[in-house]
């Protein structure tokens, strides 16, 4: 009961750290003291307090979009497990839940954006369109891959891959955490996907479909992205966490490896460039070769010699 | 006879300048076909309009100056346009002005008033989509309309409207012509719009300007180019999203506006320059600190321009993006910075040399730049070493003239004009050429003031930059010129 109570907290508060973590990192080669880690929690008060301001041009779609976008983060949090190495929910299959939950927050959004009539918008929208339809497959290849080796298809499931497997589950554990990890900062809207940094409206992706969003709204949004980078930092913290390891290690572990995603996050956005939107697709690629690798090798491990 | 041969920063009588018909002016400019460097017009009385041309021999450094009269009912002529595409935007900007209009002009569109008449260039089609950006901008900068026209990401052409920062400069000049009110004209140009409108003034007014004066205007100027290409390679870095040139050049940019800041008060060199000299001195105290100040901004610049042209992810944004061929940059008569990157090697620095060129010893070697973002991020790099080293020499020679005086008095400006002149001075800017002509009547009054900013020119050159590129594209090309609007529009 404890570590599902530890679980929730972690859930609602370490996205804000995460955010704040990720710019102290940048600011750090950059250079500059930063904000404080906790600005973007002080932002998500602040933007709560604050008056609507909402387009004439939109529909209910888009009043409903933004906490429907945070509901099925929510929603999706539930299957996964995070400190404990156990999820609040675990259903077999519960990866194809998990999916297509945050799918639909996605639909939401993208149909929010559309419904502002802006021709930004609906530029941001179909680039979130196009890379999402290439980032789902290679997502589940990876996740089901992995699951598919404990044969219960659950997402506590994860942890047991690096300890089950011998070698085979380095290497798998390697590339699975390498393609999630891409993962991360394209579901975030990263650098080099994205820059989450920039007031240019006319190269940002995620921004550029919240542009007209403000207040609660706008929190809501910004915290569920956040939310879902937790979520699959947290995919990659079950796969690295040992399955024996006791409830304080599993719980430290978890919190470190998340700290240091992070600061890796941060390090990746000090040192490159943005790649050119042409170019994002060979990027995107890049994270399903990994995902094909992952299930070639556990196609080698279960029916191979 | 029908041009009058002249060089740059002199004053000429204006009964001196021919006087042609139109039909034969415009035969002579193609016949001479030389670069258009101003084409305006002046009221002649009676309803007549008398239209001046400049054009300059670049590499003979000469100006070529004549006029055509417009009778009052002469309301139309054919335009040069289709013969020399560089004249373009002088003959939509004269249109505008006298509503003479230059018949079968291919692009007749306003250039900075009567936006709401704009005639937007149209697409059709299932894929089309038209995507407006401004006037107002995210981001604190000036107002500007585009309009893309684009097929998915691909932008197949861009409209630019600009005009809504005019406020009649031209005319203000004319009741109230200042030092202050010509270094309010661009606001990132205050050295080289100051010095241009100093020499215009001092040339009609017959005032000689003393060598450390000259030198001081000179150090200025190479002081506000190193600054503004160093702010504008940060700012590309940042466009990208690389995190740590932005910060680097931001912080370097600030050292040398500081120095301007402790020469004369204000950070972008306002108050510096006066009629007929400059306003503050420079003790050998300040010199020995500035000397230690551009030695740590050339170091930083250096290194981190390297790092960022070795960085695989930087060069691949960098390269083959918003490219402009060198023959269309001389075609449509792109000057400046634009036009070096794109292999025009067009600088009236070194064009129409003065004294110091010679004296310090500077020399220009040749760019050979192919005309996209990273030639002109090189460019910037190799002018901001560039300006380092001549801020050095002058340094240097400062020694040579303590004792001078900085300036002639403050009642210069108060000195009566020469009469029915024509006087031009031309100054390269960080931007490119930057163009003062004063005209004055029978009383010695200013009668036309011309100015011509190279973004005037230039404008075009963004337009035909992002077109077949990613309109994702379009700020990292636009920042990599960053054009002025309040240049443009006056």
């Amino acid at each position: 009961m404890l570590m599902k109570i530890l679980n929730l907290i972690i859930l609602l508060v370490v996205p804000f750290l995460m955010i704040g973590i990720i710019r102290k990192t940048k600011a750090f080669w950059g250079g500059r003291k930063g904000a404080s880690v906790f600005q973007p929690l002080y932002d998500f008060v602040k933007l709560m307090k604050k008056d609507f301001v909402i387009s004439k041009t939109t529909s209910v779609v888009f009043r409903i979009a933004p906490v429907i976008a945070i509901s099925t983060v929510l929603f999706a949090a539930l299957f996964v497990p995070m400190a404990s190495g156990s999820a609040l929910i675990n259903i077999p299959a519960g990866l194809i839940v998990f999916a297509y939950i945050l799918g639909l927050g996605k639909f939401f959004s993208l149909i929010s954006a559309m419904d502002t009539g802006s021709s930004f918008e609906g530029m941001g929208a179909s680039r979130e369109a196009c890379f999402t339809s290439i980032v789902e497959p290679a997502f589940f290849i990876v996740i089901a891959s992995i699951m598919a080796m404990s044969g219960n298809y659950t997402f506590d499931s994860l942890s047991q891959i690096l300890s089950s497997a011998g070698s085979y589950g380095v290497l798998i554990t390697i590339f699975a955490v390498l393609a999630l990890f891409l993962m991360i900062l394209i579901e975030g809207c990263r650098v080099p996907v994205d820059d989450p940094a920039t007031h240019l409206e006319l190269t940002m992706i995620h921004e550029v479909m919240i542009l007209d969003n403000s207040a609660s709204d706008l929190a809501l949004i910004s915290w569920g992205a956040a939310m879902k980078m937790l979520l699959i930092s947290s995919l990659i913290a079950n796969i690295l966490i040992p399955d024996d390891a006791s409830a304080l290690i599993s719980v430290a572990l978890y919190l470190l490896i998340i700290l240091a995603i992070s600061v890796i996050i941060g390090t990746v956005e000090s040192a490159m460039a943005r790649i050119r939107m042409s170019h994002v697709f060979k990027y995107i690629f890049i994270m399903s070769s990994f995902a094909l690798v992952v299930l070639s090798l556990v196609v080698a491990r279960m029916f191979g010699g | 006879m029908n041009w009058l041969k002249t060089k740059n920063n002199t004053k000429l009588n204006l009964s001196d300048i021919p006087e042609l018909r139109m039909g034969d002016l415009r035969k002579e400019i193609i016949s001479l076909n030389k670069r258009p460097v101003a084409f305006f017009g002046k009221d002649w009385g009676l309803g007549r309009v008398k239209l001046f041309v400049v054009l300059a021999d670049d590499k003979a450094g000469e100006l070529y100056v004549s006029s055509a009269l417009f009778a009052a009912d002469e309301k139309a002529y054919e335009c040069i346009t289709n013969e020399i595409p560089s004249f373009h935007i002088f003959e939509r900007e004269f249109y505008e002005d006298f509503g003479i209009e230059p018949l079968n002009h291919p692009w007749l569109k306003p250039v900075r008033r009567n936006q709401d008449k704009y005639p937007f260039f149209e697409m059709q089609g299932e894929e089309v989509h038209q995507v407006g950006v401004g006037p107002i901008h995210a981001g604190v900068i000036e107002p500007g309309h585009f309009r893309f026209m684009c097929n998915g990401e691909t932008v197949y052409h861009l409209e630019i409207m600009l005009g809504y920062q005019h406020r009649g400069v031209e005319e203000l000049m004319l009741t109230q012509p200042s030092n202050q009110l010509a270094e309010s004209v661009c606001g990132d140009s205050v050295i080289a719009y100051n010095t241009a409108f100093s020499q215009v003034m001092e040339l009609l007014k017959g005032v000689n300007v003393s060598d450390k004066a000259q030198l001081i205007r000179k150090l200025a100027l190479e002081m506000e180019r190193a600054a503004i290409h160093i702010g504008d390679l940060g700012a590309i870095a940042g466009d990208i999203a690389y995190l740590m040139g932005a910060s680097v050049f931001g912080v370097t940019r600030t050292l040398v506006i500081n120095t301007m800041l402790e020469f004369s008060g204000s950070r972008f060199g306002r108050g510096l320059i006066t009629t007929g000299g400059v306003n503050f001195d420079l003790d050998d105290e300040k010199i020995e600190r500035a000397i230690k100040t551009f030695a740590k901004v050339e170091k930083d610049v250096d290194r981190m321009a390297k790092t960022m042209l070795k960085n695989s992810t930087v060069m691949s944004r960098l390269e083959k993006t918003g490219t402009i061929s060198t023959e269309r940059a001389i075609e449509a008569g792109f000057v400046g910075m634009a036009a070096r990157a794109a292999g025009v090697e067009l600088d009236s620095r070194f064009d129409f040399p003065d004294k110091w060129i010679k004296e310090l010893d500077i020399e220009n070697k040749p760019f050979n730049g192919v005309g996209d973002v990273n030639s002109r991020f090189k460019l910037r790099y190799k002018e901001v070493m560039q300006s380092l080293s001549i801020i050095r020499k002058i340094f240097e020679k400062l020694k040579e003239f303590k004792n001078e005086p900085i300036n002639c008095g403050y009642e210069v400006m108060n000195k009566e004009n020469a009469k029915d002149a024509f006087v031009i001075s031309i100054v390269e800017g960080w931007r490119g050429e930057v163009v003062h002509i004063a005209l004055t009547d029978g009383s010695g009054a200013l009668s036309k003031y011309k100015i011509k900013d190279p973004s005037f020119n230039n404008w075009f050159v963004l337009a035909l930059a992002v077109r077949n590129n990613g309109i994702s594209d379009f700020p990292l090309c636009n920042k990599s010129f960053n054009l002025s609007y309040c240049g443009n529009d006056l």
